[in-house]
C-alpha cells in the first residue's frame, strides 16, 4: 500500500514530466484557456523565436475581457480593444487553436465556457491567463491562474515550471440555511483567513456543506480561492459532477464515458492523508455576506455594522481600515443594511451562471428595480443567456427595469466601458472590490445574486431573506 | 530607465521609495484599462495610475512615488501580501518600465511573485522587523540606500555598520535565472524528449 495521499497531490503527481533535484517540476498541462488580454505578447514571443504552439488541440481561445455587452452589431468598440481582439483571432488562425469568438454560438466568459463544452474534467490540469482559472477546480482539476510568460511556456512545450506548493483543507460541515448560498461561504472564510490567508497553497475544499453544493456553487467557491491567496482550489469529484458533465460537447463518450468515471471515482483524499494546514467552517451559522472594504478579505454578515478601529489588529491594520473606509465613504459602527446602492452588477465568473441568473430573478420576478438604481445583468455566456431565454428570465429581468445584456466579463473588470462612475456604490456578484476595480473611484460590495437582487429592489443593502417568497 | 525582460539581477545598490499599505492588488499597480494592449513595453507611464495621478492627469503630490526625493529610486518597499489580486503580469512590466528592479515587503501574492523574477524584477521578502528598520531609515533619511546582493541573499541598509545586513530567502532556481539572465523557456524546450515520454505514455 502507498501512503495516503490527498486530491491535490494525485493529480500532481500524475503530471509530473520530470522532477530534478533543486530544480521546480515539469508539469504537464492538460487544457490551455486563452483570452484576449494576456495572450497577444505569448504569441509575439513564439514568433520571435520561430516556434509553433505545440499543443493546439488542448487548447482552446475565447474572447471575454474586453468585449462591449451590448447588442454586438451595435457596439463600436474602442479602437484598442478591437485591435486586441482582432490580434487574438489572427494569433488563433496563425497557430490553429480554436477560437469561440463573439460570432459563435458558445463564447462566453473562459471559466464558464470551459466547463460548458466539458474541456474541464476532473484530474485534468487547467491553466490560463487569468487568476479566476481557480473555478475549474471545482471539477476535480488542478486549475491555476498564470502570467504571460507562462503563457507563453505552455503554448511552447505544453509544459510549466513549478514548485509544488501545500495544500489547505477547507472543511465546510452543516446545513446552510434558506437564502445563504456558496458565495457566503467562500467571502466568509475569507474575511476569517484574510487575503493571503492561503498564499502558497492548494485548498481543497470538504466537508457535509460542499458536498451538498451543485456544481455551479461549487464553481463560485473555487473561482474566489485566489481571493484568499490560494492559486488553485479543488472538490474531489461526485456524482453531482459527472451528472453535470455527462453529454457535454468535449466530455468522453460512451465505452470512453463509463472508463472516465471509474478513473474519476479514484479522485478523492484517502482517509489519514496529510494537510500542511487546516481551516473550519460551520455552514449552519452563516448569514448572508456583504462587504464593506476595498479587499474581498472584508466582509461581515448583512445584519453587521461596519468594523471600527478597535476591530482590527495592528497599527498597518488600522491604517488600512481607515483607509478601505475613506475610499468607501463609510462610517465605522454603521450598519451596512441600509447603505445606499447605486449599481447593481449580476454577473462574473464567480455568479454568472444559470443558477446565478434563477436565483437573481427569483428576487425581481414581480417587483421592479428602484427608482434610479441601474441593474446589469451580465450572461456568462451565450449558452446560459440563451437557456435564461429559454426560460423566460430575460423577461422578468426587464420588466423589473433591468438591462438584459451580452456574455462577457463586463463591470467586474470594466474593461469593455460597462463602469461605475466615481463615487457611485455598486452590490456585485463579481469576486473584486478592489478600489477602482468597477472603475475609477466606484465602490464596490460584494454579495451574492439573491443580495444583488434585493438590492436592486430596495436601492439599499438589504438581507434577501427579507423578500424571499415572492413579491408582495 | 526600461529594464527589459531577461535582464539578470546581481546586485543594486540604490535610494527607496515606502508606500506604506498592505495588500497591494495589481488592480493599484495598474488598472485595467490599461490592460488592453498587446504590447508588453511603454507601460511604466501606468504605474500605479490611480493613486498617482488625480483624475485630471495631474502627478498627485503626496503619492511617494511622486516625491521629489523618489526621483531615480529603484526599489519599493511596500507592506504585506504586495501583488495579490490579478495574473496580469503587465504589473511588473509597468513597475520595470517606471525603473524599479526590487520590491522589498515583508511577504508577496503567489502569482506576482513569479511574474516579477520573470521580467527581472526580485521580490526580497523581508522579516517584519526587518522592513521596520527599513522603513524608519528612510524617514530619518530620505537620501538613505539598501543594497542588495542576489549572490549572498542579502539586503542592507548602507552606512549602518556591519551586522545590519539580514538574508532573504528565494527559490533557489529562481536565483540561478536571475543571476544569469537564463530564459525558463529554453530550459523547458531543451527538454522536449521528456515531454514526448511524457505525452506518449498519456495521449
Amino acid at each position: 500500500m502507498s501512503a495516503p495521499t490527498t486530491l491535490f497531490e494525485k493529480v500532481w503527481n500524475d503530471h509530473v514530466v520530470r522532477e530534478d533535484a533543486g530544480t521546480p517540476a515539469m508539469l504537464y498541462v492538460d487544457l490551455h484557456l486563452v483570452h484576449e488580454v494576456t495572450s497577444p505578447q505569448a504569441f509575439d514571443g513564439l514568433r520571435a523565436r520561430g516556434i509553433r504552439v505545440r499543443r493546439p488541440d488542448r487548447t482552446f481561445a475565447t474572447m471575454d475581457h474586453s468585449t462591449p455587452t451590448l447588442p454586438r452589431k451595435l457596439a463600436v468598440l474602442d479602437p484598442q480593444a478591437e485591435a486586441q481582439l482582432r490580434k487574438l483571432k489572427e494569433n488563433c488562425a496563425e497557430f490553429g487553436i480554436p477560437l469561440y469568438d463573439l460570432d459563435s454560438a458558445e463564447q462566453g466568459i473562459v471559466h464558464v465556457i470551459g466547463p460548458e463544452l466539458g474541456v474541464t474534467q476532473p484530474g485534468r490540469t487547467v491553466v490560463c491567463g487569468d487568476s479566476h482559472t481557480s473555478t475549474h477546480g471545482a471539477f476535480g482539476a488542478l486549475a491555476f491562474g498564470i502570467g504571460t510568460s507562462e503563457v507563453e511556456h505552455v503554448l511552447a512545450t505544453q509544459c510549466l515550471l513549478q514548485r509544488k506548493p501545500k495544500t489547505l483543507e477547507v472543511r465546510v460541515d452543516g446545513a446552510l440555511q434558506r437564502g445563504v448560498g456558496a458565495k457566503d461561504i467562500i467571502l466568509a472564510l475569507i474575511a476569517k483567513i484574510g487575503t493571503g490567508g492561503a498564499t502558497g497553497h492548494v485548498i481543497e475544499y470538504r466537508g457535509t456543506a460542499i458536498d451538498a453544493l451543485d456544481m455551479e456553487a461549487r464553481m463560485t467557491i473555487c473561482n474566489m480561492s485566489i481571493e484568499a491567496g490560494a492559486r488553485a482550489g479543488m472538490i474531489a469529484p461526485s456524482e453531482t459532477t459527472f451528472e453535470w458533465l455527462e453529454g457535454r460537447r468535449f466530455a468522453p463518450k460512451g465505452d470512453a464515458w463509463t472508463a472516465a468515471v471509474a478513473r474519476w471515482r479514484t479522485l478523492k483524499t484517502d482517509d489519514g492523508a496529510k494537510f500542511d494546514a487546516h481551516v473550519t467552517l460551520d455552514a449552519s451559522a452563516l448569514e448572508p455576506i456583504v462587504t464593506y472594504g476595498t479587499n474581498p478579505g472584508m466582509g461581515i454578515p448583512i445584519s453587521g455594522r461596519v468594523p471600527g478601529p478597535d476591530a482590527a489588529g495592528t497599527a498597518a491594520d488600522r491604517a488600512a481600515l481607515g483607509k478601505a473606509l475613506d475610499y468607501m465613504g463609510l462610517t465605522s459602527g454603521a450598519p451596512i443594511a441600509g447603505q445606499r446602492v447605486d449599481v447593481v452588477f449580476i454577473g462574473s465568473c464567480t455568479n454568472s451562471r444559470i443558477g446565478d441568473l434563477r436565483a437573481a430573478a427569483s428576487i425581481l420576478r414581480g417587483r421592479k428595480v428602484a427608482s434610479g438604481v441601474r441593474v446589469l445583468v451580465v450572461p456568462g455566456s451565450k449558452s446560459v443567456k440563451a437557456q435564461a431565454e429559454a426560460e423566460g428570465l430575460d423577461v422578468v429581468f426587464r420588466d423589473a427595469g433591468a438591462e438584459w445584456r451580452e456574455a462577457g466579463c463586463s463591470m467586474c473588470i470594466a474593461m469593455n466601458g460597462d463602469q461605475l462612475s466615481p463615487g457611485q456604490y455598486a452590490v456585485s456578484t463579481s469576486n473584486r472590490n478592489f478600489e477602482g476595480r468597477q472603475g475609477r473611484g466606484g465602490r464596490t460590495f460584494l454579495a451574492s445574486p439573491l443580495t444583488a437582487a434585493a438590492a436592486a429592489v430596495a436601492g439599499r443593502v438589504v438581507d434577501p431573506r427579507t423578500m424571499m417568497g415572492g413579491a408582495s | 530607465m526600461t529594464v527589459e525582460a531577461r535582464t539578470p539581477f546581481t546586485t543594486l545598490e540604490s535610494t527607496y521609495v515606502v508606500l506604506p499599505a498592505d495588500n497591494v492588488d495589481t488592480d493599484q499597480i495598474i488598472p485595467a484599462r490599461f490592460l488592453k494592449v498587446t504590447d508588453k513595453r511603454g507601460l511604466g507611464t501606468s504605474v500605479f495610475a490611480d493613486w498617482r495621478l488625480r483624475p485630471d492627469g495631474t502627478p498627485n503630490p503626496d503619492f511617494p512615488l511622486n516625491r521629489p526625493d523618489a526621483a531615480g529610486a529603484h526599489v519599493l518597499v511596500a507592506g504585506v501580501n504586495f501583488g495579490c489580486g490579478s495574473s496580469r503580469e503587465h504589473a511588473p512590466w509597468a513597475l520595470v518600465g517606471w525603473g524599479l528592479r526590487a520590491i522589498v515587503a515583508p511577504s508577496f501574492a503567489d502569482i506576482f511573485k513569479q511574474n516579477a523574477m520573470k521580467n527581472g524584477l526580485l521580490p526580497v521578502e523581508v522579516d517584519p522587523e526587518v522592513h521596520a528598520r527599513i522603513v524608519e531609515a528612510r524617514h530619518a533619511d530620505p537620501k538613505a540606500r539598501l543594497t542588495i546582493d542576489l549572490h549572498t541573499q542579502t539586503v542592507g541598509i548602507v552606512g549602518i555598520a556591519g551586522g545590519q545586513s539580514t538574508r532573504f530567502e528565494i527559490d533557489p532556481f529562481a536565483k540561478e535565472c536571475l543571476l544569469n539572465g537564463v530564459d525558463e523557456l529554453g530550459y523547458l524546450l531543451d527538454r522536449a524528449a521528456d515531454i514526448e515520454r511524457y505525452e506518449a505514455k498519456h495521449p
